[in-house]
């Protein structure tokens, strides 16, 4: 026989892998403890990833059609340099209304200088008037924004507005407080002491609910009366669009009121509910990711002493086995594949512990518990990286380790 | 009967400071189905000469043939190999694998010559039968006897089918009685045509070669033949 003819050892993957998992085997107990922090790090990371999404899912959710499609203009002129010219003109319904995605507009404001107007029902005895109910100036178009639910009567249209007439609808309240009951009696309201007719009492309302305690007039017979919206009472415009069409609509409605001078505007839009949730997952996810790296950093460390202490342990074992023809680095990969089964297990482990805390948070607050496939599905092989991190110094020790001496112990 | 291993002028230095020679000039040849005892006490160089026929250790100096391959031209990869197919350890101190079956520390000794796994078992089970341990296969060591130890780890031993059975002070760990009945189980084998090559200081040992050589010092000399 020569030289050439003699074969090297060798050592079969599946042997390696059969030997990694028997080591595992071999010591169950040691093997749970030295995997707990892998497996508590695995956990913490797929449980804040999966509490994240769940709360921020949850934040999506209440985040309601209704909020969604509400976009507000507000009159952002400084109180000390008044326009001469009114921010919303008297045609501010139909041009935002004439931007697709809207579904309605309406302009108001409250009305009154520095002392709101004065109003009173009809005087009977043994009644005294009240003093102090709010009185807001409305544009037709509000009733539609508003969605409102009408207990008597009709909102005032157009033409009321456009001629100035004397109507009101009352909110709910107000109606009350007035002992307005019956709209057949054609009953009215003293505004400073103009008679204004009652043509409606508002039941109540999705948007603007402090509009049940107000009187509501049209625009334009407030203008006639106590002038345009000033200082300490801007007029503000409540637009309604479709459903996902807010963002559009809102980068439009300036310039659509006021081509002219749309900065005079600011346009309140609702937040963006992806935005919104993205935000919590950075703001929440980071400080909890660090805890979780923190603690796969110490899980790792925690299987790199074990495995450090099962190399020294097991010397006679790695002279045993160089004699029967093991080389150098077959002992290297049969400790590095204890250290990634090891983490791998972990992993495992973890993932489930880390999902199973998620479901659970999500069954005890009421909430949908999210988990992405994403943040889950990794979580075994962070587990593999982390045994295979932790075991390569060890690994490298055990195969520097002379048979010789090995076998002398 | 031809030479199975054959060794001219073994010398082993290790490299100090100060240097030490653990061997000299050794000479020995053992023929195939022979038995040949190394006696010697402690410290006399017996460990580093069967490092060096074990192929654990390289030789310093001479020239020493394996099947007639010479040692000298086998990288680390191919001396491992011959380890794994040609070669069968048995210590002292057994060195079984605390947490594993006897199986197990059976099969372990053909793992890396690339058997597959259902062959190991089987052969694994029959040579714990061999050794009269079948009933144990699945048993702890420290479940085990030391007699039965040993025997598992003879079991290992020969698992691959060796050309040498390399014994070192086999029976240091146990009783008289249970010694015997070790000597008597190398016997066996040797009679089946096994090579074997034991190193003790234990004249009982020694007794059992075929043939005795004494180690002194690092230097091998002939001693008379043992009764066979």
């Amino acid at each position: 026989m020569s030289a050439a003819e003699v074969a090297p050892s060798r050592l079969r993957i599946r042997d390696l892998a059969g030997e990694g998992v028997a080591g595992l085997r071999a010591r169950p107990a040691r093997t749970a403890l030295t995997a707990l922090g892998t497996v508590l790090g695995v956990a913490a990371f797929v449980a804040v990833l999966g509490l994240t999404a769940t709360a921020g899912g949850q934040i999506g959710k209440r985040f309601t059609a209704l909020a969604a499609t509400e976009v507000v203009v507000e009159d952002a002129d400084e109180a000390d340099r008044d326009h001469l010219d009114p921010a919303f003109t008297a045609d501010a319904d139909a041009r935002v209304g004439a931007i697709r995605g809207v579904r309605a507009a309406g302009v108001w404001w409250p009305v009154g200088g520095d002392t709101a107007p004065e109003v009173g029902g009809v005087v009977l005895p043994g009644r005294s008037a009240p003093a102090q109910i709010p009185v807001i100036a409305a544009s037709p178009g509000l009733f539609d924004a508003i969605r409102p639910g009408w207990s008597q009567g009709r909102a005032f249209d157009a033409l009321h507005d456009r001629r100035g007439e004397r109507v009101a609808v009352l909110g709910a309240a107000a109606a009350r407080q007035l002992g307005v009951t019956e709209l057949a009696l054609r009953p009215a309201v003293f505004i400073d002491g103009v008679p204004f007719t009652v043509i409606g009492v508002l039941d109540g309302s999705a948007r603007l609910p402090e509009l049940m305690f107000a009187v509501l007039v049209p625009r334009h017979s407030a203008e006639e009366f106590w002038g345009r919206p000033g200082a300490g009472r801007r007029a503000k415009m409540l637009v309604e669009t479709e459903l996902g069409a807010a963002q559009v609509v809102a980068a439009q409605a300036a310039l659509a009121l006021r081509p002219d001078a749309p900065q005079r505007f600011t346009v309140v839009t609702p937040p963006d509910p992806r935005q919104l949730r993205d935000q919590v997952s950075a703001d929440v996810g980071m400080l909890f990711l660090l805890l979780a790296g923190v603690c796969l950093l110490i899980g790792a460390v925690g299987i790199a002493n074990t495995t450090m202490v099962a190399v020294l342990e097991r010397v006679p074992e790695i002279g045993l086995r160089r004699a029967l023809g093991a080389r150098p680095w077959h002992i290297a990969a049969q400790f590095l594949a204890e250290s990634a089964a090891i983490g791998s297990l972990a992993g495992w482990v973890g993932a489930a512990v880390g999902a199973m805390t998620v479901v659970a948070v999500a069954l005890a607050r009421g909430w949908t518990a999210i988990l992405e496939p994403a943040a889950v599905l990794p979580a075994p092989l962070a587990g593999l990286v982390v045994g295979v991190v932790a075991g390569a110094y060890p690994a490298i020790r055990a195969a520097r380790i002379e048979p010789v001496a090995a076998l002398r112990r | 009967m031809t030479a199975l291993l054959d060794l001219r002028g073994i010398g082993l230095t290790y490299p100090g400071p100060p240097p030490y020679r653990a061997l000299r000039e050794c000479d020995l040849t053992v023929a195939a189905g022979d038995h040949v005892v190394i006696l010697g006490p402690s410290g006399s160089g017996k460990s580093t000469l069967l490092n060096v026929v074990g192929l654990l250790d390289r030789p310093t100096e001479g020239r020493y043939e394996f099947e007639g391959v010479d040692t000298a031209g086998l990288g680390n990869a191919r001396r491992a190999g011959l380890r794994a197919r040609r070669i069968g350890f048995v210590f002292q101190a057994f060195h079984l694998m605390p947490h594993r079956s006897a199986l197990d520390n059976v099969t372990v000794a053909l793992m890396y010559s690339g058997v597959p796994s259902a062959r190991r078992r089987r052969t694994g089970l029959e040579m714990l039968d061999r050794v009269g341990l079948a009933h144990r296969a699945y048993a702890l060591p420290s479940q085990l006897s030391g007699g039965e130890r040993q025997r598992v780890a003879i079991a290992r031993a020969l698992a691959p089918q060796p050309a040498l059975l390399l014994c070192d002070e086999p029976t240091g760990n146990l009783d008289s009685a249970t010694a015997e009945r070790i000597l008597d189980l190398i016997e066996e084998v040797r009679a089946a045509g096994q090579t074997v090559v034991t190193i003790t200081h234990d004249p009982v040992v020694a007794a059992r070669g075929r043939r005795a050589v004494t180690i002194r010092d690092g230097r091998l000399t002939e001693s008379t033949p043992a009764a066979t």
